[in-house]
């Protein structure tokens, strides 16, 4: 697709979904904040897995960081919801900015069990500070916030903020990855040795991919305590990790829509299916294996290979 | 003059295996010198302590008498150190004319940019086909590097290096694997070579870097066993003895 066809695509596919509130219901409305929630999540990960090739399982971490901290402000400084927003996301710049550069110590495994480590103290802290997290209870007697005067309470009214700071956030990372940054970022993933014999700081990029990644997920966290209003140490937990990071391999890791789509599909299952399935978990379990068996580089680009291959003819009996 | 490269007894080992046992020697600027030795000498060693892919155990590396032995592999290529691999590393996935791009971004201060697309940058792409052109490969530019040969990926290495406008270039076996014809176009490309970049090269092929080297250091056991210009080396007994053969 040309540029002119693609950013044409993409300003349709922006109108339909600002259309949306004006003839879906509540709960469809609902469903699609929560969906671009997660697509934020996911798209701020697959900096990670897809363009540094580095697979985190503690990704969720800063979601709760800056849901706990934005809440926490929110409930015990005396600052308003949004104003509470710029200190949660510079605590979680500075989270993302300590764990990075213990997680790079190692690659592969070593990185993924790093994360994976550090998320679970994230996770105990939730947990057990009762003092400060009220532990299982959550925090919760939440607000959102009223920008402008604009009140955020309707489904709808969320529903376009969500669109537009989502919109702005993909629109960033989009950028960045097309940048001449994006481009050294994905030569430390193919060729980490050639990259640093051509004068590139390896490290130096991926640590800085990982607190860009740990500020966009702090974000998507911001946006999911404006809209639960409420946060619950599960949201941190190894699942939430888990669900985010099969969300990006599901779509196509290392594409721009893939995690987005891979993010739709399992909010989908979560919540719509999971009303009428009760083991929707176990769904997921086998839509996820129908995905890696019949489309092992992700929904994205899986499909995008059949459509060639049927142009080509090369499906056809 | 200082030298462009100056090695000072410079040792590595890798548990009982010593694969740089004192190595010292200076390269002047503009010089073509020439390592050789058997299989299992060192000399890839040696580069990889040069760059800095390695760790020094004990030694100094001087790069235009700046000492660089505590700089990693991508500060010393910023101060204009440049090489090849033995085993050609590029970026498979992407076309010859990207592969050219990172490597002339890899030294400037925009390889940080985050703010605007890459395709932007035309300039860069101006002069990787033009260093394309240089070594014979800018009607592949917008090939992936997959889809070329060996010899014509050996040449993009090359030009990948070049386009780092390196003031100390090593080259490790650029001729490896290459048929007859294609080592007669790299050995030119070499050759070709501007004197103001000082050219370190390890290869096997004696009949072609013969020609190249001013020159020569042979290593045996990760230790300089004769150093001196061509006549010198190739007439010394040591190196009939471990190296050329009677």
């Amino acid at each position: 697709m040309t540029s002119a066809r693609r950013s044409i695509a993409i300003g349709v596919l922006l109108l339909v979904a600002a259309l949306v509130p004006l003839v879906a219901g509540d709960y469809y409305v609902n469903l699609l904040s929560q969906m671009m929630i997660a697509a934020l999540l996911a798209a701020s990960l697959n900096l990670l897995v897809g363009y540094a090739g580095l697979t985190s399982l503690g990704h969720a971490s800063f979601l709760g960081v800056a849901a706990y901290s934005s809440a926490w402000l929110n409930l015990h400084s005396g600052l308003g919801p949004l104003a509470s927003a710029p200190l949660a996301l510079l605590g979680t710049l500075l989270v993302a900015a300590v764990f990075g550069w213990i997680a790079l110590r190692a690659s592969g495994l070593g990185f993924l069990m790093l994360t994976l480590a550090l998320s679970q103290v994230l996770w105990g802290l939730a947990y057990r500070w009762v003092g400060v997290t009220e532990g299982d209870n959550g925090l919760r007697g939440l607000t959102r916030p009223q920008p402008l005067g604009l009140d955020l309470d309707s489904a709808a009214a969320f529903y376009w903020m969500a669109l537009l700071v989502v919109t702005i956030a993909l629109g960033l990372i989009a950028l960045l990855v097309r940048s001449p940054f994006g481009a050294a970022l994905r030569g430390t993933r193919d060729q980490p040795r050639r990259m640093s014999a051509l004068g590139y700081d390896v490290w130096l990029i991926r640590w800085l991919t990982f607190v860009m990644a740990g500020f966009w997920a702090g974000v998507a966290g911001v946006l999911y305590i404006w809209y639960h209003q409420y946060i619950h140490p599960s949201s941190l937990s190894l699942q939430a990790s888990a669900e985010v990071l099969l969300a990006v391999i599901a779509g196509g890791a290392g594409t721009l829509a893939g995690p987005v789509v891979g993010a739709v599909v399992v909010v989908f299952l979560k919540n719509f299916v999971s009303s009428y399935v009760e083991r929707w978990n176990m769904l997921l379990g086998i839509v996820f294996l129908l995905i890696v068996l019949f489309l092992p580089e992700g929904l994205v680009p899986g499909v995008k290979r059949l459509l060639t291959r049927l142009r080509s003819g090369a499906l056809r009996p | 003059m200082t030298s462009a490269l100056e090695l000072a007894h410079l040792r590595k080992a890798f548990g009982g295996l010593t694969a740089t046992d004192d190595v010292s020697l200076s390269v002047a600027q503009g010089e073509r010198r020439l390592i050789i030795g058997p299989n299992g000498a060192g000399k890839t060693t040696l580069f990889n302590l040069i760059t800095g892919d390695l760790r020094l155990d004990s030694g100094h590396v001087r790069l235009f008498g700046e000492d660089v032995s505590a700089l990693r592999t991508d500060q010393r290529a910023q101060r204009g150190l440049a090489r090849t691999f033995q085993i050609i590393t590029l970026f498979a996935r992407d076309t010859l004319e990207h592969n050219l791009v990172l490597s002339l971004l890899g030294v400037t201060r925009s390889r940080w940019n985050a703010l605007s697309t890459l395709s932007r940058r035309r300039d860069l792409r101006e002069r990787a086909r033009g260093l394309l052109g240089q070594v014979g490969l800018e009607a592949l530019a917008e090939r992936t590097v997959a889809s070329v040969s060996y010899g014509e990926r050996r040449r993009l290495e090359i030009a990948m290096a070049l386009a780092q406008a390196p003031r100390v270039l090593l080259l490790d076996e650029p001729l490896a694997g290459l048929s007859k014809e294609e080592r007669v176009t790299v050995s030119a490309l070499v050759a070709a070579i501007p004197r103001t970049t000082t050219v370190i090269l390890i290869e096997h092929d004696m009949d072609s870097a013969l020609e190249l080297a001013d020159q020569i250091t042979l290593l045996h056991y990760g230790r300089v066993i004769v150093q001196g210009d061509r006549a010198h080396v190739v007439n010394d007994p040591r190196t009939r003895e471990v190296y050329l053969g009677n």
